[in-house]
């Protein structure tokens, strides 16, 4: 019964197109107060001292907590503990949060909030990363590792690149920067605690890491993991961005339920989300690349830097995936990368979907244009002499023998959909009459799928069928919106032979199944799918071995399908007989499954090794006309085509793409998050501009499937990257529409610039 | 007495009336707080993303920025009153189901009120038209892709004869 690949389904989409969905904040509770956070006026400042009493003083407020009043840990960080849930001593950004109020109402509490007092010594911020790395800077976090504003070093060493460099035929010599981006889910960030009688302190937010929360909330009480159990509730959007932060929010309403031992529910208006919450990291990116005359790429040497922001986060794993494709898609003799990043007082930055890859991207396929332009060479004919093919060694000498390499057919694919070879030829390159200069352009990438070796990469699944032939099904991977259950119920389907009528998805909370790890880095379809597939085929082995007798013949010859349990020549039962089989049996049929990535490996010092268990191959083009008078880039046409293995719920593959498309085209030509002194000037989205649908032109995604050997489904996932490479193409169009190179995120053109 | 005076409001087809000290709410307070019809979202609180969209007598409106003051007497619809008395959904409703314009749902009742305003004014509006109209609602997920399908499609249901 192939249900995928056709179908339209979600299994929440009645809930969300009637309103009935109930997001964190949607969400009553009996006797629930409400908090509210108190930011810090600082931006860098070191003995701090808060008063809160007349803020306790205010009415309907039931109690100002601050660190002091922490019982467990304070800090927090997935890497580094830096991170304070509570501020204590010391400032270092202005998204730091000094107290939290906490009322009988919302507005009680808003009313106090202005009543906290702080003092501090003022301290003059750094937020320049090069500043922050000199020897001669003040240490931002004293006591951290080293005791240095240097976060991480990441590198890649394949041969001597310099030598490679001084043989080359072309040295191109290029630097690009980027800019902070914010995640700008729709829904800011919410929790609510609530206090069970039985000691359990309940969570529901939005987040997406459950399990993070739970590790934050526990460490911060003090209490047993299994004394905190965290809900998955609806949440809107996370794009990585749904992980500390959610998680500290999450916490410090634990905090104030269990110091007044009652519900307390903590909601982000868009401002404090914009202002606390981490961002895209900005990039500074110097590229040597050298190329011989036929146009192959021999040697690379790279130096990165990236801005961390006042805490670690997650940026030795952003800038870990920027190692290992720092030269894009493509093979090279010689490699010599370094990436540091650097602490500052600027907000902080960790996981938004692209992770280190975007960046990287942005200056790759800028330089593959450049250089097939020197060369003589079409940018099709460069990226075709250098992409990695079936068998070759990626940069990091990961040899791509496990998997199908279809980059080659998808860019073919890309050209064709596109029709960028006839298009080609019309770009104005600055040139030619009237006030529109046309450009069309493109870029390609492989992406490493889900963790890498990042971490440990595991997730489950429990199938739990009841009597009367229906299906309980959970896995723990987090629904961010993406529609990951249905994915997992259109895969149950599939392996059992049953229709999705019969599934129920139930949603999981922390307290009932292992934790999956968090659903980033394109993991969902391939890794809860993976443990999803694998749980159907230990219960239909569970099945299969309990009535195959009956069924008249082996367990390996029972089938399932047509909502049949059966062996061919023998008996077949409905799915309703066999469940009721099953139980006569006094076998519960019950699974559960769990898919472990496979091997993966990398050297720190060398940066060698298989990064990935398998790519995702993708190509995107922009098509576009810029105005000369106005310098004002209008989109005309943008095509998308991945391979992602196979597509599960075809519809949500298209969505994903459309989606990633319009973050790229916001970091390309948008959004830009005006951190000065480290202070954000824009702190809402009238100010902060994501595209909005007149922004973007028609879309075409087109998929391609090469069914992957290394996942349990054959699929694998589009979130990430659809997001990595429009942003290039769009820049590779508008220098063949204007003949300017733009070096540095977003693009702006003015009239001057045309002139 | 006209009706402001009555401090009356109509929501979803309900007559409401309205606390003297509910008054200085928003309407989107009003409607989340009082009302519990929480499928009027709160994205950014200054009018930028539409996620608190309702039709009020006929016209797309930003909820946090509507003064529940300002609406007393008037007829206001949110997502949750766009069913049939049956429960059987909008035709915009079921065209953004089947034309998977669904992802993480926040801006979706927003969305479904926008194209609701616009489909009350014009039966067969362009692809282009749909855009721009629906320009005030932001969506971080869709790219608005499926969406605009979704209204396009909606206009055939409600309108099967055309123009």
């Amino acid at each position: 019964m192939p249900v995928s690949g056709t179908t339209v389904f979600r299994n929440d989409a009645v809930s969300k197109v009637t309103g009935r969905a109930k997001y964190t904040d949607d969400l009553k509770f009996y006797g629930m107060a409400h908090a509210v956070v108190v930011y810090t006026g600082y931006v860098r400042a070191e003995h701090l001292r808060v008063d809160v009493d007349a803020a306790s003083a205010s009415p309907g407020v039931l109690g100002v907590f601050t660190a002091a009043d922490i019982p467990g840990q304070i800090c927090f960080g997935q890497i580094n503990r830096d991170y304070a849930m509570l501020a204590q001593e010391r400032i270092l950004c202005e998204g730091d949060v000094i107290a939290l109020v906490v009322a009988e109402t919302r507005a009680a509490a808003l009313a106090a909030a202005p009543l906290v007092k702080e003092q501090a010594d003022e301290l003059p911020p750094v937020t320049d990363p090069f500043e922050a790395l000199k020897p001669d800077a003040p240490i931002l976090r004293p006591g951290s590792a080293g005791n240095t504003n240097r976060i991480n070093h990441g590198r890649v060493r394949k041969g001597d690149a310099e030598a490679v460099l001084q043989g080359c035929d072309l040295v191109l010599d290029e630097e690009f920067s980027t800019q902070f981006i914010e995640h700008a889910y729709m829904e800011p960030e919410a929790g609510i605690a609530v206090p069970r009688p039985d000691g359990v302190i309940e969570i529901y937010g939005s987040m997406q890491h459950p399990y993070s929360t739970r590790r934050f909330v526990s460490a911060m009480l003090g209490e047993p993991l299994a004394n905190v159990e965290v809900y998955m509730t609806p949440m809107g959007g996370g794009f990585g961005g749904k992980d500390d932060t959610a998680a500290i929010v999450c916490a410090r309403a634990a905090l104030a339920a269990r110091k007044l031992n009652r519900p307390v529910k903590l909601t982000y208006d868009r401002s404090w989300s914009m202002k606390e919450s981490y961002k895209r990291h900005p990039y500074h990116l110097h590229y040597r690349v050298g190329f011989d005359k036929r146009g192959k790429l021999r040697g690379a040497d790279i130096d990165m830097v990236s801005d961390s922001g006042a805490y670690t986060s997650v940026t030795p794993w952003v800038n870990w995936r920027s190692t290992a494709q720092c030269c894009g898609p493509y093979t090279a003799d010689a490699v010599r990368m370094d990436i540091v990043a650097a602490t500052t007082n600027n907000v902080f930055t960790g996981a938004m979907r692209g992770f280190g890859a975007p960046q990287v991207n942005f200056a790759v396929e800028q330089l593959m244009d450049m250089a097939a332009e020197k060369l003589g060479l079409s940018p099709v004919e460069i990226r075709r002499i250098n992409m990695v093919k079936q068998g070759d060694a990626t940069i990091t000498g990961q040899v791509l023998d496990n998997h199908t390499v279809s980059l080659e057919a998808v860019m073919d694919r890309l050209l064709a959909e596109s029709s960028y070879r006839e298009k080609y030829p019309s770009c104005s390159r600055g040139k030619g009459e009237g006030d529109e200069l046309y450009g069309i352009g493109f870029s390609i990438s492989y992406r490493g799928a889900s963790l890498g070796a990042e971490g440990m990469d595991y997730c489950s699944s429990i199938i739990n069928c009841q009597m009367d032939g229906s299906i309980l099904l959970e896995a723990a991977i987090h629904e961010n919106g993406q529609g990951a259950e249905s994915v997992q119920m259109m895969i149950l389907s599939e392996e059992l032979g049953v229709p999705l009528s019969r599934i129920r998805y139930k949603r999981p909370s922390t307290s009932n199944i292992p934790d999956g790890g968090t659903t980033v880095a394109t993991r969902g379809t391939i890794m809860g799918g993976g443990a999803v597939a694998i749980a159907a085929r230990n219960l239909k082995k569970l099945i299969a071995e309990t009535l195959a007798e009956e069924l008249g013949g082996d367990p390996s010859e029972v089938v399932f399908e047509n909502d049949t349990v059966s062996v061919p020549l023998g008996k077949s039962f409905s799915w309703e007989e066999a469940m009721k089989a099953m139980h006569l049996h006094r076998v519960y049929p019950y699974a559960f499954g769990t898919f472990q990535a496979p091997h993966v490996s990398w050297d720190e010092e060398l940066g060698q090794g298989d990064a990935y268990f398998t790519f995702v191959y993708s190509a995107q083009a922009a098509e576009l006309t810029v105005s000369r008078k106005t310098g004002k880039i209008k989109l005309l046409s943008l095509t998308a085509v991945h391979d992602i293995g196979r597509a599960i719920n075809r519809a949500m593959v298209l969505g994903q793409m459309y989606g990633g498309i319009a973050q790229a085209v916001g970091q390309a030509l948008s959004e830009d998050l005006a951190v000065r002194e480290g202070r954000i000037g824009n702190l809402n989205l009238d100010k902060y501009k994501i595209p909005r649908a007149k922004d973007l032109p028609e879309i075409k995604g087109i998929i391609v499937e090469n069914p992957d050997p290394t996942s349990p489904t054959g699929a694998k996932g589009i979130g990430e990257p659809a997001l990595e490479l429009m942003a290039p193409a769009i820049a590779n169009a508008v220098y063949n529409a204007t003949g300017l190179r733009f070096h540095n995120l977003p693009i702006t053109i003015t009239p001057e610039d045309l002139k | 007495m006209s009706s402001s005076d009555e401090r009356v409001i109509t929501v979803n087809g309900v007559v409401r009336s309205v606390a003297r000290e509910d008054l200085d709410l928003s309407l989107l307070e009003y409607l989340r707080e009082r009302l519990d019809l929480t499928g009027v979202k709160n994205g950014c609180g200054v009018g930028a993303c539409g996620a608190c969209t309702v039709v009020i007598d006929g016209q797309g409106k930003r909820s946090c920025r509507t003064k529940l003051s300002s609406v007393l007497g008037k007829n206001v619809i949110t997502v949750e009153g766009l069913e049939g008395p049956d429960g059987s959904l909008h035709p915009i409703q079921q065209s953004f189901i089947d034309c998977g314009a669904i992802q993480c749902g926040f801006c979706t009742p927003g969305m479904v009120m926008s194209a609701y305003a616009l489909l009350l004014r014009e039966k067969r509006p362009s692809r282009d038209r749909i855009r721009k109209a629906m320009s005030g609602n932001l969506c971080r997920c869709t790219g608005y892709q499926q969406i605009i399908d979704a209204v396009e499609m909606a206009a055939k249901r409600m309108y099967p004869g055309g123009l």
